[in-house]
């Protein structure tokens, strides 16, 4: 008796501690990550995805994965010459599976930020994401500036284009909406003239629906999404950014938009969301921070 | 009828191998909480009695460790054990794995708590009452004390165990892919051709988890009744 409650008694300290010092530990700790060549040795690459964000990645009805960073992991691989294992990730959780070397690479529509970059290695780019805002054919919003008051543009909470209408056109009248389909029907019923959300969100939106045209298809700044490794993994990094412009000089991005978002998204913004051999048009670059996507 | 299923999103969950994915998932959630529901009974059955101790040190050290698990959400306990455990001692343990640790650290401690309550439940005049018969302390509780106790316990860790059925949703945040999460991933893939897929698909993992949890609180009520006084 008095063993086990030893023992208890260690798993509660050890708990007390670990939640203490977590914060602090991991700091100064280093992170642990597999090089090129320990990957290559063990045959599998281990790379975290989507399981539920359709078309980029998901899960299709036979439990296959599927998406347009799947598409891009299958290749990684195969480049590779090993298997890919896919570890289904959550948003919130993306940058704690690199830290603690439990992935190798991060494949999940991950936008690069100065914050994350700090915690991370982004390799080169291979998507653009920006906010878009979608209005009905009758009366299309080409410019917010040229709202009034009256004119409310529906946001989701929470999301990127409420923080960044908030910030930048504080004289704006915003409608905030808890869910995706709260505020599809708000728009559907007039409540107000436009949807301000990621611009692959309205784009899917506008296709899909009758009668809806995206007069702002890309506001603010331009933001990119991109691989990451783990912090140091400099081997890794530098391998994947050869691989991306090497991918660049066969068109493999635009092969990925046409085989995965066609669907979604239409060809009209393929130039606009694809990046190839990690090269962003320049004059998108120089815009700088904040907007757009998780 | 047909235009009914359509219009629930239902006919998703007969695409492919969807409704098998789902009862996939729910056996990766069940086999999670059974495993850490058999662990923690007979820790928790230990640590009870532990806690019926009058020594101080006991006393304090169990307190700290309910009021631990009391206090930190099960989500931060999972992060804990899946993530903390690789920066603090480079140990990877699988999300499963890790699920199993903390579902059973916090089941002992409250399964623990349930069996303290029940032991002080059980009036002294028992004790003395048996004593008085002349039975021996091993006679006492194994016909008066531990029938009494479990009789009462039977509600509550029934109470447990669904709470950590339920509970085992939390687990695809550390990359379990379990019956919610697949729920999820049918919905999301389905978005476009089936906008309204979600209503039917959350209706079927509502179902799932009824059938699982109503024949253990069905088993609960015969216990009760049969053990009743």
């Amino acid at each position: 008796m008095k063993r086990r409650t030893g023992k208890l008694v260690v798993a509660a300290l050890m708990t007390a501690a670990l939640a203490a010092g977590s914060t602090t530990a991991l700091a100064d700790e280093d992170v642990i990550y597999r090089t090129l060549d320990e990957i290559q040795e063990s045959g599998t690459v281990k790379i975290g995805v989507f399981s539920d964000k359709n078309p980029f990645g998901y899960v299709d009805e036979n439990g296959e994965y599927q998406g347009y960073d799947i598409y891009f992991a299958e290749r990684i691989a195969e480049d590779l010459g090993v298997e890919v294992e896919y570890v289904s990730t959550e948003a919130a959780s993306r940058i704690e599976y690199l830290q603690t070397g439990k992935v190798d690479i991060i494949l999940a529509n991950f936008t690069v930020t100065e914050e994350r970059a700090e915690e991370v290695d982004f390799a080169l780019p291979y998507m653009n994401v920006a906010l878009g805002v979608v209005s009905p054919d009758s009366n299309v919003i080409t410019d917010l500036d040229d709202l009034g008051e009256d004119d409310a543009v529906i946001v989701i909470s929470g999301t990127t284009a409420e923080t960044y209408l908030t910030e930048n056109y504080p004289d704006l009248t915003l409608q905030k909406y808890d869910t995706y389909a709260a505020a599809k029907e708000a728009l559907e019923n007039g409540n107000g003239v436009a949807w301000a959300n990621d611009n692959t969100e309205v784009i899917a939106f506008a296709n899909q629906n009758e009668g809806y045209t995206v007069g702002i298809p890309s506001l603010g700044s331009q933001d990119t999404i991109a691989p990451a490794v783990s912090k140091g993994n400099t081997t890794l990094l530098d391998w994947l950014n050869e691989e991306i412009t090497a991918l660049g000089e066969e068109e493999f991005f635009h092969a990925d938009y046409e085989a995965t978002l066609l669907e979604t998204y239409g060809s009209d913004y393929e130039e606009e969301l694809v990046v190839e051999g990690g090269v962003v048009a320049s004059e998108e670059v120089e815009e700088d921070t904040e907007a757009a996507t998780e | 009828m047909p235009d009914l299923v359509t219009e629930l999103g239902l006919n998703v969950l007969f695409k492919g191998k969807n409704m098998i994915r789902l009862l996939g998932g729910l056996w990766v959630a069940l086999r999670i909480s059974l495993i850490s529901v058999l662990m923690c009974i007979p820790l928790g059955v230990l640590l009870g009695v532990v806690m019926t101790w009058k020594n101080p040190v006991t006393k304090a050290l169990s307190r700290l460790y309910l009021e631990i698990v009391r206090i930190m959400p099960q989500m931060v306990l999972l992060f804990l054990v899946y993530f903390g455990t690789t920066r603090m001692f480079g140990w990877n343990l699988s999300g499963e794995l890790s699920a199993v640790i903390v579902f059973t650290f916090w089941g002992t401690a409250e399964m623990g708590d349930l069996v303290r309550g029940a032991l002080v439940s059980i009036p002294k005049h028992q004790y003395e009452s048996s004593a008085a018969l002349g039975m021996t302390e091993n006679q006492i509780f194994l016909h008066i004390i531990i029938p009494q106790t479990l009789r009462r316990l039977v509600p509550l860790s029934i109470n447990l165990i669904t709470r950590m059925i339920k509970t085992t949703s939390l687990v695809m945040m550390i990359g379990v892919v379990e019956v919610l999460k697949v729920a999820q991933q049918i919905i999301e893939a389905n978005r476009m051709s089936s906008p309204n897929a979600a209503f039917g698909i959350y209706g079927t993992v509502f179902f799932l988890y009824f059938i699982i949890c109503w024949p253990v609180s069905l088993f609960a009520g015969y216990l009760e009744k049969r053990w009743g006084v």
